[in-house]
Parts: C-alpha cells; sequence; structure tokens
C-alpha cells in the first residue's frame, strides 16, 4: 500500500503532448480512476506510472520514493492491461506463478500462494486450462490473480472491463470495487467510461488534452464541473449549456422538468421549451428541444423519470423550470467556472 | 445473409445480368467451378515439374537405365544395393547431416539475435534490413562464386586475418578448401551465410506478431530480460523458428550448387554431400539409375522431417 505521487510529469511524442505537466497524488488504498476521451494522455499517464514510458519531465513517486527512473520491475506495481495479456502458452497457474518466479520467491511458497489468490477471485478450477479456453470474465480474474500474487503497492488497471460485453461488465464492475476494498491496495484505473468512473472511483480525475480538468469525488465533478469539458463529458446525457450574453449557463437534464410537476418556486428559472423529439427509454424518457428565449442555437435536453406521468409530445411548447441552485454558471472564453450573477437567474428568463 | 442470393434471383428474373442473363452468367462465381479453376496453375506446375521428375526417378531407381545405352529393365533393388555398397555414399549422407545439422543451429542462433535487433527501433533500420535480405536474393550459383574467390587459396583475405592473428605466418596460406576440415567449415559457413535472410525474416515476422500488451506484462511482472527471452519470447516464437528450420533443413539438405562449385566434393570426398554425389554418379557418370537411388535417400529424410516439424508446429501454434 501506498501513495502514487506525479509532479510536473510531462511525456512528449515528438511534437505532440501527450502528458502536460500533470501533478497528481493519491491518498493511500484509494481507488483513482483517470477518465478521459480517448487521446487524452490518461493511458499515457498510467503507462509513465507502471515505468513503461520515460518521462520527458517531471517525476514519478510511489511510496515516497523517486521511481521515475527505475524500470517497470523494480516499482512493485502490477498492472492488469486491457486485453488482459495472459502468456498464451502457459497455463493459468503458470501465468500466475509468473511473476512469483520473476522476483525469486521460493517455489514451495508458490502453492500456497496460487491458492490464496485463486481463492480470492474464484478461479481454483480453471487452474490447469489455457487462456483461450477461458471466458472474456474468467481472463480478467485470472489477471487480477496474476496482478494480486505479487502483493503489490499498487494496482494499475488500463480499461479493463472495455473487453466485456455490457451484461458482464456490470457484474465485473461490482466485483472489482468489491476486490479493491478487499485488498485496500491503492489503486489507479484508467477508463473513457464515465459510468465505470462514477461506480467504482473514490475520486475521479478528469483529464482533457494530457492536463487534469478536475479532480474530485465523482459527486463534485458531476454536481460542481470545474468547466464545461467535465460539464458535457461527465453525464449522460451531458449537461445542457446555454450561451446567454456574456455567460454559459449550464444544467444537468434531470433538472430541467415540467413547471406543472415541481410548482412554481421562488428561484426557479421558468422557461419555455420547445420540443421537437422523445425518446423512451424505459426508465427515462429524454426530450428533445430548444429553449428560443435564452439561445435558440442551444440543444436542451430533458431527462424526465419515467415516474413522472406528464404527457409530452413533440411540436408543443411548454413551460418547464429549473431550480436556481442547479444552475452552474461559466466563462464564455475561457469555460471555467464563475460565480453566478446576484440575482442567481440569467437574465432573460421568465422568472 | 440472405440479401446477397437475393440481389442474384432478382437480377435474374428482371434478366439484367451483366452477361445477358441465363443460368450461365455466373458461371464462373461458382464454388464448384472457380476453385479449381484457380487451383489447377499450381497443380499443374506440381505435376510437371515437380511430380514427373519425381516419378522419373523412381523409374530410373528400380532399372538399370545409364546415358550410353537404351536399355531399361526393371532391376528392383538391386540398384539401391549398389549405391549403398558404395563406400562414397556413406560418407556423403553423414556429410550431408553434418553440413545441415551445424549450419542450422548457428542458423538458428544467429537469426534470433538477428531478428531481434532488427526489431528494435533505430535509424537506418530499413536499410540495414535490406542488407541482411540480401544473400538470400543472390542466387545460390551467384553467391558461391564469389565466396570461392573470398577463400582462394591465394588471394583470400582471411590470410591477413589469420596472421595478424598469428595462426599462421606472415605471408603463409591458409588453404581453406585444401583441408578437409576448413573446407567443411567455409561450406558449413556459406550454407549459414545463405539460410540466414530468410530464416530472420521469418523470425522477425513471428516476432512482430507477438501482442506488445504480453511483453509489457512481462515487464510489469518483474520479468528481466533474459527471463522474457526464455519463457515468454522464445516460446511465442518456437512454431515460426520450426518453420524457419524445416525450410533452412530442406535447402541445405538438398543443396548441391555450393559444394559443386567450392569445392567438387573435395578435397578427396571430405565435402560430399548425397545431391552432389547423386549428380556425379548419375549425370557426370552417366549412371542415371544409382544416381536417381543416392537421390531417392533424401526423400524419406525430408518427407519425414517435414511431417514431423509441421505437426509440431501445428500443436504448438494451436496452444
Amino acid at each position: 500500500m501506498a501513495i502514487v505521487q506525479t509532479q510536473e510529469l510531462r511525456k512528449e511524442f515528438g511534437h505532440n503532448t501527450a502528458v502536460d505537466g500533470i501533478n497528481l497524488k493519491t491518498e493511500e488504498g484509494e481507488y483513482l480512476v483517470l477518465l478521459g476521451p480517448s487521446g487524452c494522455g490518461k493511458t499515457t499517464l498510467l503507462r509513465l506510472l507502471a515505468g513503461l514510458e520515460q518521462p520527458t519531465g517531471g517525476d514519478v513517486l510511489i511510496g515516497g520514493e523517486v521511481v521515475t527512473r527505475l524500470p517497470p520491475r523494480a516499482r512493485k506495481i502490477a498492472m492488469v492491461f486491457q486485453s488482459y495479456a495472459l502468456y498464451p502458452h502457459k497455463t493459468v497457474r503458470k501465468n500466475i506463478t509468473f511473476p512469483l518466479a520473476a522476483a525469486g520467491v521460493p517455489k514451495d511458497e508458490w502453492h500456497s500462494k496460487v491458492d490464496w489468490a485463486s481463492d480470492v477471485l474464484g478461479i481454483g478450477r480453471l487452474l490447469d486450462r489455457k487462456p483461450r479456453q477461458l471466458s472474456g470474465g474468467e481472463r480478467q480474474r485470472v489477471a487480477l490473480a496474476r496482478a494480486l500474487v505479487r502483493e503489490p503497492q499498487v494496482f494499475l488497471f488500463d480499461e479493463p472491463l472495455s473487453n466485456l460485453d455490457a451484461k458482464l461488465r456490470t457484474t465485473a464492475r461490482d466485483e472489482l470495487k468489491e476486490f479493491q476494498k478487499r485488498m485496500g491496495v491503492t489503486t489507479v484505473y484508467v477508463t473513457h467510461d464515465q459510468v465505470e468512473a462514477m461506480g467504482l472511483g473514490d475520486r475521479v480525475a478528469v483529464l482533457n488534452n494530457g492536463q487534469i480538468q478536475q479532480l474530485g469525488t465523482p459527486e463534485d465533478v458531476y454536481v460542481d464541473p470545474a468547466n464545461t469539458f467535465v460539464a458535457t463529458f461527465v453525464g449522460a446525457p451531458p449537461m445542457n449549456l446555454l450561451h446567454v450574453r456574456d455567460e454559459v449557463i449550464g444544467f444537468r437534464p434531470e433538472n430541467l422538468l415540467p413547471l406543472e410537476t415541481v410548482g412554481e418556486r421562488e428561484g426557479q428559472m421558468v422557461c419555455e421549451f420547445e420540443i421537437t423529439r422523445v425518446e423512451n427509454l424505459g426508465s427515462d424518457r429524454y426530450v428533445y428541444g430548444s429553449i428560443p428565449k435564452l439561445d435558440p442555437e442551444a440543444r436542451v435536453i430533458a431527462k424526465l423519470p419515467s415516474t413522472l406521468d406528464v404527457p409530452v409530445s413533440p411540436g408543443a411548447r411548454e413551460r418547464y423550470a429549473v431550480d436556481g441552485s442547479k444552475l452552474r454558471w461559466f466563462h464564455r472564453d475561457t469555460g471555467q467556472r464563475v460565480e453566478p450573477p446576484p440575482s442567481g437567474l440569467p437574465q432573460g428568463a421568465d422568472r | 445473409m440472405s440479401s446477397p442470393a437475393g440481389t442474384l434471383e432478382a437480377t435474374r428474373e428482371t434478366g439484367q445480368g451483366p452477361s445477358g442473363g441465363g443460368r450461365w452468367s455466373y458461371f464462373f462465381e461458382r464454388d464448384r467451378v472457380l476453385g479449381p479453376l484457380m487451383l489447377s496453375p499450381a497443380i499443374l506446375y506440381l505435376v510437371l515439374v515437380v511430380g514427373y521428375p519425381l516419378l522419373l526417378a523412381f523409374f530410373y531407381a528400380f532399372s538399370d537405365v545409364t546415358v550410353g545405352s537404351n536399355k531399361f529393365d526393371f532391376v528392383g533393388l538391386k540398384t539401391f544395393k549398389a549405391a549403398i555398397s558404395d563406400p562414397t555414399f556413406k560418407t556423403a549422407l553423414a556429410h550431408s547431416f553434418e553440413i545441415t545439422v551445424i549450419s542450422q543451429v548457428l542458423v538458428v542462433v544467429l537469426c534470433t539475435i538477428l531478428a531481434f535487433v532488427l526489431a528494435a527501433d533505430f535509424h537506418g533500420k530499413w536499410f540495414l534490413r535490406f542488407l541482411v535480405l540480401l544473400p538470400w536474393t543472390t542466387p545460390v550459383a551467384l553467391g558461391a562464386i564469389i565466396w570461392l574467390w573470398m577463400v582462394d587459396s591465394i588471394f583470400t583475405p582471411f590470410d591477413w586475418f589469420a596472421a595478424k592473428l598469428g595462426v599462421i605466418p606472415d605471408g603463409g596460406h591458409l588453404v581453406l578448401l585444401g583441408h578437409a576440415g576448413t573446407a567443411m567449415g567455409t561450406v558449413i559457413a556459406v550454407q549459414t551465410w545463405r539460410m540466414l535472410p530468410l530464416a530472420t525474416v521469418i523470425v522477425l515476422a513471428g516476432l512482430s506478431s507477438i501482442p506488445r500488451d504480453v511483453e509489457e506484462q512481462a515487464q510489469v511482472d518483474g520479468a528481466g530480460f533474459w527471463r522474457r527471452l526464455f519463457s515468454i519470447q522464445l516460446p511465442l516464437l518456437a512454431p515460426v523458428i520450426l518453420v524457419a528450420i524445416l525450410f533452412g533443413v530442406v535447402f541445405t539438405f538438398t543443396d548441391m550448387a555450393v559444394i559443386f562449385i567450392l569445392t567438387g566434393g573435395g578435397p578427396g570426398t571430405a565435402t560430399q554431400v548425397l545431391p552432389s554425389w547423386a549428380f556425379y554418379k548419375g549425370i557426370n557418370g552417366g549412371n542415371l539409375s544409382v544416381g536417381a537411388a543416392d537421390a531417392l535417400f533424401m526423400f524419406p529424410v525430408l518427407l519425414g522431417l517435414s511431417a514431423v516439424v509441421l505437426k509440431l508446429a501445428h500443436r504448438i501454434g494451436g496452444e
């Protein structure tokens, strides 16, 4: 168990800057998720932590020790790749014992360690199979077992769920979280899937263009995005952003509700919502449209829970409301969060 | 799945097939027609250039045919007995194995090293790869002639090196092809030089097919260079190395050009091999039947070897 820290970490590939001066510090036993779109530098950052890439500048510290110039094997880390990278010519047992052999663990201890790891992950009956005879979920567990036997200081996960089908992913996510909780090992987890990030992370670091856009709890990142990138990247459907005069205001789709269901109250932003399309997803209805009076260009989505029994029809103009406390304000040019105006409501709204 | 067939039906019904419709318009697209049609050049080639000479060799080997007469009688195994009873045959057979085994061991070791070097990223990689491949693109005979000059008894540059190293006195001569041991060494060296490029390219291809993830996983798992080499890379390369060995053995075991040009099987019979012996006996000596019998001794060896290696490669590849 150790703290992973980066100081002004940079990585350039030719003229491309993949990681642009990142300062990051995990807490002991923390589950930190690196979230970002593809090409944002999150995998490169993870590979820098693992020692598979050499940084152009800055340092990596694990457990307070500078490991920047150390090879991967000297870093006491375990990494699980997206492909799981099981050794195809070795049985599951040999896959798991490989790190033990490499670490020079005496042979008579292997058996108990393999038993322990395969017990934790429930793969005892698979030990004599070859990787190609395993399903995706089983492969993931073998990869975890192999990572586990080394008793690493840090786990590094590179999108370990993206090769699983949607159904399996949910259970695997659950298992992964349970596993980490039980082991209590500091974990850095890379994903582009915000559902995984929100569900797994103690904290989430949202990355874009090689920089950390925001670092906070999943709730922070969702409720209080630091800028318009985080606001639109996190959350599905994304936060609605309206350009109103010199500012950008944002609100989550689930906060835009028909006025009749929430009732008129002080501090509401009430507006005419011009509905163009309705998607019924079962548990929710997505209502697409625009608010011509505030920003006729912006496409606005309202997410109505199916428990809300109001008729919604395309072509209609309805009065919708957003609670003033749910509104977020961003700078028009930089996209950074700014203080709301004294009234707390945009000019031009009905109230 | 049904859409291509559906489109076909529709086209037929409207009678607007590209060649005017009718049941013959897609004749060449039928699997039963197209398959054999596409295979026929290869089959024709195999039958005419491989099958016919092989059959002829079998015929000759069981007969008493010679260059000088038009007599042709089947004599059963008599020719084989004659072939085996010649003491040079056994020497040649032993040399064939010796040259093949030693040169292939060298090739496997060297090609693996070379493949690892060429797989690394450095400037001028493509030029170096091209240089490595050059010996393979040179015809065997030309390569052998170049080496004949290189090891010439008087003008060879190796004399200079040997003198510098103190192996021979200044102005002395190694006469590499004049002594049994050095002649054999030279032949093995040339065969290694000739087979190395192909083996390197094969292993290089195998090396690049190992997923990067797996290699990096091994690094993260704590394995150093040698452990990665012996427990990850070489086992994963084993099937392609076997293929390289198969090619190398077949080409080396059956080659007579290098011997013919460099040593003529000499000095004495010191470098005589089965193919060259069959050639000298059958073509130069005019005894077609014994020559054919000599040559046929290579057939079961190569056939068995091919079967073993392919089976082994299949088993390893399947895992």
